[in-house]
């Protein structure tokens, strides 16, 4: 079975060269930063008791968005902010339908997700706006750094918004009134409720937040690495970040942790082929068939959330009232 | 002698008058929105729904063309009921109608034996297989408290590159043909003993699916009604907490909710395949949004699987309707919009109603108080 060991070796040779490869660190710290936006803003909706299943329509939304003003624009800060706004539109139908109305939060955040992708599907046709990648800027000294520093430090501009988000977020939760009701809110809402804090109003406002948070990102994905828009663009990355939530444990440093490393296995997926391709001798056999077998690859992130998701979710404990709603003088 | 004399009407009749008013207003407000948009883009909505019409039910031999598109929509929906019922939102139907219809495909074209035989064969274990997928998501919920919501979403994108794969993989399901110029990436046709009989009715042509469909959702509904089982699974769904102390065994039964809920969207992949869909074969994109729509139908029928048979037509409808919009040269992407829009008008009565309900309850409780 000398065949089964050298294809082995090719294999593992495979996955060195990939991960120490500077195309994978970069590949992943941008979609690590997609998540990170989306996951940020999930983590406070679900803190406050919402699972907010319609990340997923307002990233595309803001993706959307984005480019649309871009493409009127051309500038890449309107288009940032249009993003937001857009996020911000289907974060206020899911907040306003489920705790405000009492309309069940996962249909609204479905139907919310299949209204984006109709509007954005349908608009897109007809408008074909085009968009552009900002210029990379290269922060000095800290994207020296081998390997990471390019990877965190030498990217297109749009990505430095996620950085003073996670204080900025850590801050609002922790250390403000703001943030304690709305962590009150997701733990004991009756309690909450009777102490004043009006709660579907706390919990609005952290969908709102969640919605901002998205859409930026949505529309930093297209005016930051990818520089153009079509309706496929988010796929389901929506609930990649969700699962990141869950496997940071309603932490904030689990939280970007999770983004990160589900973003890594997204940047796998991107930088294997290339990468193995150039490798020198060639690799070959069965194994590495596999391995860069396309659809092996696409699976990939998913199947590393579901396992991630199945070891890890029983270890944290949730927010009390997550996905229960309120409504007083129930239960 | 009442205090309420000035009312014309019984405050019931005007309630109900009322809540009917709201749901007209609703639907008119998602039609304007949709009408809106295709004026937007300088075409004309009353053009739109006149080819919608015409795609849908009035052209010779289309209504049958929407019963056909109507019964694995009918039977995702159902799928959604019987999981909703129980408490459990599995929403991955998209991916489970995949395996069903790869299970379909794998009897259908390398298995041995009698056409008939097969067929069966082949949507009971679409079935299983489908079930299997949404188990997976059961065995995460049960074991680990992983929210179902979330693993069948994951587990859709899997099924999707899984299926792709299958359809290249010689061991798998691609079709082994090479006589043709160039080998297809998909599935081999099935044979004509394996798919379902056609019918044919004042012109119009269209499989068993539908009556399997029909039969099923009025089977799901007497059973949920008036059954032991139904009633378990109804009262899990209410209030998982009286159900334990009632002795339902909630993970036996929500296991068995998730099940059935995967089942029957694998069987509306088999139900499509065997129907006819893409040319017999499992192709690339096979589902179609099948799964997302179906699930959009249980929403809009608020999980009843009797009320599921007319909004399965009408999103079926609205789906061969807009084969039809080409000639107006408006993208039929804009059907997409119609369907969500029609599902968040009707969520809006409904909880209206129960806000006003809430706020008259409370008034009077604070009266007699």
């Amino acid at each position: 079975m000398g065949g089964f060991f050298e294809s082995l070796g090719d294999l593992f040779r495979a996955l060195f060269e990939v991960f120490t490869s500077a195309t994978m660190y970069g590949s992943a710290v941008r979609l690590g930063a997609l998540l990170a936006f989306a996951a940020i803003g999930e983590m406070v909706a679900e803190k406050a008791g919402t699972i907010n299943i319609s990340v997923e329509g307002s990233l595309l939304a803001g993706a959307f968005t984005g480019t649309l003003a871009y493409h009127q624009t051309g500038s890449t800060a309107l288009g940032l902010l249009a993003g937001v706004a857009g996020g911000l539109i289907i974060s206020w139908i899911q907040a306003n339908m489920s705790h405000r109305l009492t309309a069940d939060q996962f249909v609204v955040g479905l139907t919310a997700n299949v209204l984006v992708l109709g509007v954005a599907g349908f608009l897109n046709g007809v408008i074909d706006p085009k968009a552009a990648s900002a210029g990379i800027l290269e922060i000095p000294l800290l994207s020296d750094i081998p390997l990471i520093g390019p990877a965190l430090f030498g990217q297109r501009w749009p990505l430095y918004l996620l950085y003073p988000i996670i204080p900025l977020t850590w801050w609002l939760l922790y250390r403000t009134r703001w943030g304690l009701e709305v962590r009150a809110v997701g733990e004991n809402p009756q309690a909450a409720d009777v102490s004043g804090i009006d709660v579907n109003k706390r919990r609005r406002q952290s969908i709102y937040y969640g919605g901002i948070l998205a859409g930026l990102g949505g529309a930093f994905i297209v005016l930051g690495p990818i520089g153009s828009f079509e309706t496929g663009i988010i796929g389901g990355r929506g609930f990649i970040a969700i699962a990141a939530v869950y496997f940071g444990g309603w932490r904030l440093g689990g939280v970007v942790l999770g983004s990160f490393l589900f973003g890594l296995a997204d940047g796998f997926r991107l930088a294997l082929p290339s990468v193995i391709a150039n490798v020198d001798p060639p690799l070959e056999g069965a194994m590495i068939d596999g391995l860069s077998n396309a659809s092996f690859l696409a699976a990939l992130p998913y199947v590393l959330t579901l396992l991630v998701m199945y070891l890890i979710t029983k270890e944290f404990r949730q927010p009390a009232a997550l996905s229960q709603p309120f409504i007083r003088g129930l239960r | 002698m009442t205090a309420r004399t000035d009312t014309l009407l019984d405050p019931r009749v005007r309630s109900g008058l009322e809540m009917a008013g709201l749901y007209v207003l609703s639907l008119a407000g998602a039609l304007l929105l949709s009408g809106l948009l295709v004026a937007a883009t300088g075409n004309s909505a009353f053009k739109v729904f006149g080819a919608l019409l015409d795609g849908a039910f009035l052209a010779p031999g289309r209504w049958g063309q929407t019963l056909v598109v109507a019964a694995p929509m009918l039977l995702v929906a159902l799928g959604m009921v019987v999981g909703v019922k129980a408490g459990f939102f599995n929403i991955g139907q998209e991916g489970q109608l995949l395996i069903g219809a790869m299970a379909m495909a794998w009897v259908g074209t390398r298995w041995p034996g009698p056409g008939p035989l097969l067929l069966f064969v082949g949507l009971a274990l679409s079935m299983a297989f489908g079930g299997g997928w949404a188990g997976l998501a059961a065995l995460m919920r049960f074991r680990r408290g992983v929210p179902e919501v979330i693993s069948t979403l994951l587990l859709v994108f899997v099924a999707a590159q899984f299926s792709g794969y299958a359809i290249t993989a010689d061991w798998l399901l691609r079709d082994l043909d090479t006589t043709g110029p160039t080998r297809s990436v998909s599935s081999a046709p099935l044979d004509e003993a394996i798919r379902l009989p056609v019918l044919r009715i004042f012109g119009n042509e269209f499989n068993w699916g539908i009556v399997i469909a029909l039969a099923l959702a009025v089977l799901l509904a007497v059973a949920l009604v008036r059954s032991v089982w139904g009633f378990r699974l109804r009262m899990l769904g209410h209030n998982p907490a009286v159900a334990q102390k009632a002795g339902v065994a909630s993970t036996r039964m929500g296991s068995l909710a998730l099940f059935l809920s995967g089942g029957l969207a694998g069987l509306a992949g088999a139900v499509m395949l065997a129907g006819g869909s893409s040319g017999f074969r499992v192709t690339s994109g096979f589902s179609q949004n099948f799964g997302w729509q179906g699930l959009l139908v249980a929403l809009l029928a608020r999980s009843s699987p009797i009320l599921a048979i007319p909004m399965a037509i009408v999103f079926a409808a609205l789906r061969t309707g807009s084969g039809f919009l080409a000639a107006t040269g408006v993208d039929r992407k804009i059907v997409d919009v119609v369907q969500a829009l029609l599902v968040l008008a009707l969520l809006i009565p409904p909880a209206v109603q129960f806000i006003r309900d809430r706020r008259k309850a409370l008034a009077m409780a604070g009266e007699e108080a």
